[in-house]
Formats: C-alpha cells, structure tokens, sequence
C-alpha cells in the first residue's frame, strides 16, 4: 500500500447495542494492510464488530469506511467469512455449491451457475485442497473441512480485505496450518485480512497488527508493540488464568 | 367411477396445485417458513367470505373465483404482516404470534361465513368447500385459474432458485455480498401465499399447509442435493394432489384436503422408515452392525490378550484353546452373551469352537490382531495426553476405538510397527 492511501478498514465511533445492552463503546480503529488479528474476552464484541462493519447488525451510532468509502461503493472488494456455527451445515449442498454462493453478484439473478463461475469456485476449493471433496455434501465434511469450505467461498469473492469471524475455531491442527498458508499468501499478494482470534498464543505468530477489545478498545497496533502482557491482562480483565498469559509472554518474545 | 372430461381437468389441475406447492414448499421448510403457510391458509378465510359477500353485493356470480383467491391473497398476506408486526415487538415470540394470528383470522372468517350463510344471494357460494376443499366441485374455469396461480408461482419459484438458496443457506453472507434478504424473503412470502391461495378451493385452507410442508418433508429424508430435493418435493406434491382429486372424484362426500393429506403422511412415513440413508430402519440396522462389530472386536482382542496373558502367541508353539467363561469374566459379559457371540464367531470361520473353548482361526487372529493394535494406539494415546488413567485409558478406547476415521487412524497406528504392549495388567477386569 502506498503510503497516504486510505486504510482498508476504518471503523469510527461506532456503538453498537443489542436490546439496551451496549456491547461496542464508541471504537475507533483502523486496520492496515496486512493481517490483522481482533483479540477479546467472550462477550467483548469481536463478531459484533465486524458484523456492524458489515451492516449485518445497526450500530446506534458511528460508521465503517471500506478503502475510504462507504460499504456499498465498494462491496466487491470486501469479503466475509462467518462463524462456522451459524449455518446448518445438514442443508442440503454440496461443497461446491456453497463456494458458488460466493460468485452470486457475478451473476445473473436467475437461471444456473456460469461454467466460469463454476471453475472459480473450484480453483478456490482447490486452494484450500479440497478439490477432491467438491461434489460432497457439507454434513459430511468435518469439521476442519467445513470451515475450509468457509475459506474457499471467502477467496472466492476474490476480495481485497476479508472479515474473518473465528478462522481457527475449533479446526484441527492440519487445517489451521492450511489457513495459515492461505492467510500468508493473502498478505503476500497485498490483500487483507481482518480476523477474529481466539488463541492469544497464536496472535505474534499469524499477524501484524491487533486489536484488544473489551467493548471498548484497550489497545491497538502492531503485535510487537501492542500484545503486551499488560494490555492482555487489562483486555481480559483480570480474568485471565495464568497459563494463558505465560504463552503470551512466550509468543511475544519469539 | 367415470373419466368425464371435467375429473380429468380437476386431476391435472391438483397434480399442478401439487407440483407447485412441493417446489415452494421444500425453500419454505429451508428457510423455517412452515408455520407461515398455516398461518396464511386458516388468515384466508375472511378474505373469502368477504370477496363473496361483495361480489353477490354487487350483483356478480359469488361463485367466480378470481375475485374469492383476490380476497384470500389479501386476508393471507394481511395475515403475514400481521404475523411480522406482533413478533416484531418484542413482546411475545413468532411461533405464538403465529397461533394468535391463525386463530383470531380464522375464528373471524367462521363469524362472518354463519352470517353470510343467512343471505339468499350469497348461499350457494358454497363456501364451505373452502375449509376443508373439495375438487370434485371444481369447475374447469376454477382449475384454470388455480392452475395459473400454481404455474406462476413455479415458475418464479425455479427463476429465483439461486437467490432462494442463498438466502435460505446463509441470509447475513448474501447480505454481505450486497443481495437483498428481505427481497427474497418477500418473494418466497408471496410465492407461499400464491400457491396457498391457489389451493383453497381444492384442499381446504386447514390443510393446505401439508401440501406444502409433507412433500418436501419426504423429500428432505430421500436426497442430499438440492435440485434432486426440489424434483422429488415436486413429484411427490403432485402425486398427493393427484391422488387427493381422484379420491375425491371416487367419494364426494370425502374433502380433499383429507385425501391429499393422507397421501403425504403415507408418502412421508414411507420415507421416514425406508429412506436409504436417513431412514429409521437404515438407521437402526447401521446402529446394530456397528455395535455388533465393536462386541466382535472386543471379543477378538479378549481371547487374543488371554493367549498373551498366558505367554502365548497365536501361530507359536504354545497356541491353545481358551474357555469362553475366561473370556467372558475379562469382557464382564454375561456366559451367555459370550456365547452367543462365540458361535457367531464361528459361523463366520474366526473362531473355531470346541467344547466350550475356543481357538482364533488365522483370518481371527489377523482380526484380532487389528483390534488390539486399534484399541492400544488410543490408550498409549489417552495416556501421553495425560487424559486418563490406564483403567480410564481401557474404558474410553473401548468406546472410540472402532470409530477411528482413516485420518486418525493413520496418525494414531503408524503401519508397519510391532505390536504396542498393553499399558496394564491383562486378565480378569476389576
């Protein structure tokens, strides 16, 4: 990114509140190019946030600007990648036809999938190696694969920023260092990531820049200044247990 | 039973009525809009009896349908925004908004029917149809237009197929990617009013939702994929539809929402107890082999570790017989349990069987050998995590080891390697 070009994300004052309980507090951040980890306690708003960003969830007040603009000028250059458990993965469809899903605003709004879309969300499928698995049904795909699916619709919608909610739940360790690669090749190719991460650990490894939220923002920047164990400690409250931090100092000073 | 040229109309037009109901049908269950089709066949109700009284008011044949299924349209959508508007208050959850809406429309459309029911010009209508539906009734100028309401919505149902499904699998990623939900929403709303509204007079507003709801029901059991999902829905909506018509073709006193409806709980039981895959019997025979297996693999490893234990080894010098009792007190079975499985053993040539004793046949070792190596990799496993202690380690293998997925297994069994020694004590169990 040349230097002066506007932020992939930036996200201003934004409040967002679910019935009369706030969860987001007038958070100001901004992500850079590169990978970007959102680090919090449960409840601290992370999937909030990029779902506000999104439009997926009003926020009371505040804005999200996408590479300086508005959402809506600029969707085709954002893409998203939702938890996991939000879907019903009985549903039925085959790996393949989700990772269509991703092609649908290249595409007329009726009739089949074009074979060129069709090709592009194989070489998605195939990129996360799964180009065996594409004509299986999503129930039948483990848990691994089903977020890996997940991953191939996202490169699919051939974005230049993905949100990401929860990349590595509850994936085995084969397919974290899969999405690992994809995410290093993502920021290779000057793309963009913003993900919600939940192993504290992990975070000085897989990215760049963090953000500590607890509903408000406790701290944000690059990884080697920002993930100090204090800011960690002060995200999490207090709460957390020792073993935890010991693997942040651990990572920090790698 | 005579084949007039009017049953036949009635017969294409139901199995139309069906084939449009079972494509609308199976993205409404998807999208868990099933109750809203009840909701919108009892809402109509009033919408008829309105039409009918204003026609007769105002001098038209009550009995024409466009302006009665103009009426339900209008009282069934009404009655989804009504529906819409209560659930979005907060106060009181859909699925009940849904029970008050139904039955306060209803209840209006029964109050109104018993009044205009008084009136000469508007008797003959023959309103009652309406709630439990008779096809047998129908006038050929009725099938046309219902089934032009049916192909419509069929039509504009497979036009939308990929917004349907977008919308269905995954609503907030479609809105992500800059589609309009709520559109499609609104769009599958209006295709279940319509072909609602188009099965009135044939099945009845009660019972018009099974028409809807059954079809793709059976489906769903029968398919994984979603095109073959929507033929099959649409098949077995028109088959319902058909065989609803000719029953009550053959029974005029029969309503044919009843008919129609018993065809697609016969076609859904069916299915339910017969799918290949999601079937209950599929499923209970695949629950039986699989526990079947597991008591063959522990009995194989049982008489395998009794040689062991004795200094043994199948194929060496010192192979021998072991009693089934000795076998059975290391299981903790029953003696007749072990029994029974020892002579299934032997039928299938992995045990032989001799004066209470039994013996691994070649093939028997070779199987019991996998079986101990399966059930040592996941202890010496659970052990290196540290998750259990060795008796824990035998009891949980004992539950996971003969689902092991190939994945699992090749990381957990290394092949070729010696056999691992057992983490504990071989013999008799505490």
């Amino acid at each position: 990114m040349s230097p002066g070009s506007p932020a992939p994300l930036e996200i201003r004052g934004l409040t967002v509140a679910y019935g009369e309980r706030p969860v987001l507090w007038d958070v100001t951040w901004s992500a850079p190019t590169g990978l970007a980890a959102i680090v919090g306690p449960n409840g601290a708003g992370k999937s909030t946030l990029i779902r506000a960003a999104l439009g997926l969830v009003p926020a009371l007040s505040g804005s999200a600007r996408f590479f300086g603009r508005p959402l809506a000028e600029v969707r085709p250059r954002v893409g998203y990648l939702p938890q996991r458990a939000s879907v019903d993965w009985d549903f039925p469809a085959t790996a393949l036809d989700v990772v269509c899903m991703a092609r649908y605003p290249r595409m007329r709004w009726w009739g089949r999938v074009p074979r060129a879309e069709r090709e592009a969300a194989l070489a998605a499928l195939a990129e996360v190696g799964l180009a065996d698995l594409a004509g299986r049904q999503i129930g039948r795909l483990s848990g691994g694969q089903q977020q890996r699916v997940f991953l191939a619709r996202a490169l699919a919608q051939e974005a230049d920023l993905y949100l990401m909610d929860e990349p590595f739940a509850a994936v085995d360790a084969a397919t974290e260092q899969a999405i690992v690669a994809v995410l290093r090749r993502l920021a290779a190719a000057g793309r963009s990531v913003v993900a919600v991460h939940h192993d504290l650990a992990t975070v000085p490894a897989y990215f760049d820049h963090v953000l500590l939220l607890n509903g408000r923002v406790i701290a944000a920047g690059p990884v080697r200044e920002a993930f100090t164990p204090e800011a960690v400690a002060a995200a999490y409250g207090g709460r957390l247990n020792v073993l935890e931090q010991a693997s942040v100092v651990a990572g920090a000073g790698a | 039973m005579t084949l007039g040229h009017n049953t036949l109309v009635v017969l294409a037009g139901c199995a139309l009525l069906g084939l449009a109901a079972g494509t609308v049908g199976a993205f409404a269950l998807l999208r868990g809009r099933a109750l809203v089709a009840d909701a919108v066949g009892h809402a109509a109700l009033p919408g008829v009896v309105l039409a009918a009284l204003l026609t007769a008011t105002f001098g038209g044949d009550p009995r024409s349908l466009p302006p009665l299924l103009a009426g339900a349209a209008l009282a069934g959508a009404l009655g989804v925004v009504a529906v819409q508007a209560l659930a979005r208050t907060g106060r009181i959850r859909e699925d009940a908004a849904i029970a008050i809406v139904l039955s306060a429309f209803y209840a209006a459309g029964v109050a109104l029917l018993s009044y205009v029911q008084t009136l000469p010009a508007a008797a003959q209508a023959g309103l009652n149809k309406f709630i439990l539906g008779q096809a047998a009734a129908m006038r050929a100028e009725d099938v046309a237009w219902a089934g032009a309401v049916a192909a419509l919505a069929l039509a504009l149902c497979l036009l939308l197929f990929q917004r349907l499904r977008a919308a269905c699998f995954d609503p907030d990623f479609a809105r992500a990617q800059g589609m309009s939900t709520a559109r499609t929403d609104l769009a599958l709303l209006a295709l279940i009013v319509a072909v609602t509204v188009a099965g009135l007079q044939a099945v009845g507003l009660i019972l018009i939702v099974a028409l809807l709801v059954l079809p793709a029901a059976t489906a769903r059991l029968l398919t994984f994929r979603l095109p073959r999902l929507l033929l099959l829905s649409a098949l077995t909506g028109a088959f319902c539809g058909a065989a609803g018509a000719a029953a009550s073709a053959v029974a005029p006193d029969l309503p044919t929402g009843a008919a129609v409806v018993l065809a697609g709980a016969a076609c859904f039981a069916l299915a339910l107890l017969f799918a290949p895959e999601r079937g209950l019997i599929a499923g209970a025979w695949r629950a039986a082999r699989r526990r079947l297996g597991a008591a063959e693999a522990h009995f194989l490893r049982a008489a395998w570790e009794a040689q062991e234990a004795a200094g043994a080894g199948p194929g060496t010098a010192g192979d021998r017989w072991t009693p089934i009792a000795a076998l059975a007190a290391a299981r903790g079975w029953p003696p007749s349990r072990a029994w029974r499985l020892a002579r299934w053993l032997a039928l299938r040539d992995l045990v032989a069987l001799s004066e209470r004793q039994v013996h691994l046949t070649p093939k028997g070792a070779a199987a019991a050998r996998r079986a101990v190596r399966a059930h040592r990799a996941v202890e010496h496993h659970l052990l290196g995590l540290g998750a259990a202690d060795t008796a824990g380690a035998d009891r949980l293998a004992d539950l996971v080891e003969h689902g092991l997925t190939p994945e699992a297994a090749a990381r957990l069994l290394p092949e070729p390697s010696a056999l691992p020694a057992s983490p504990h004590a071989l013999g008799e169990r505490p």
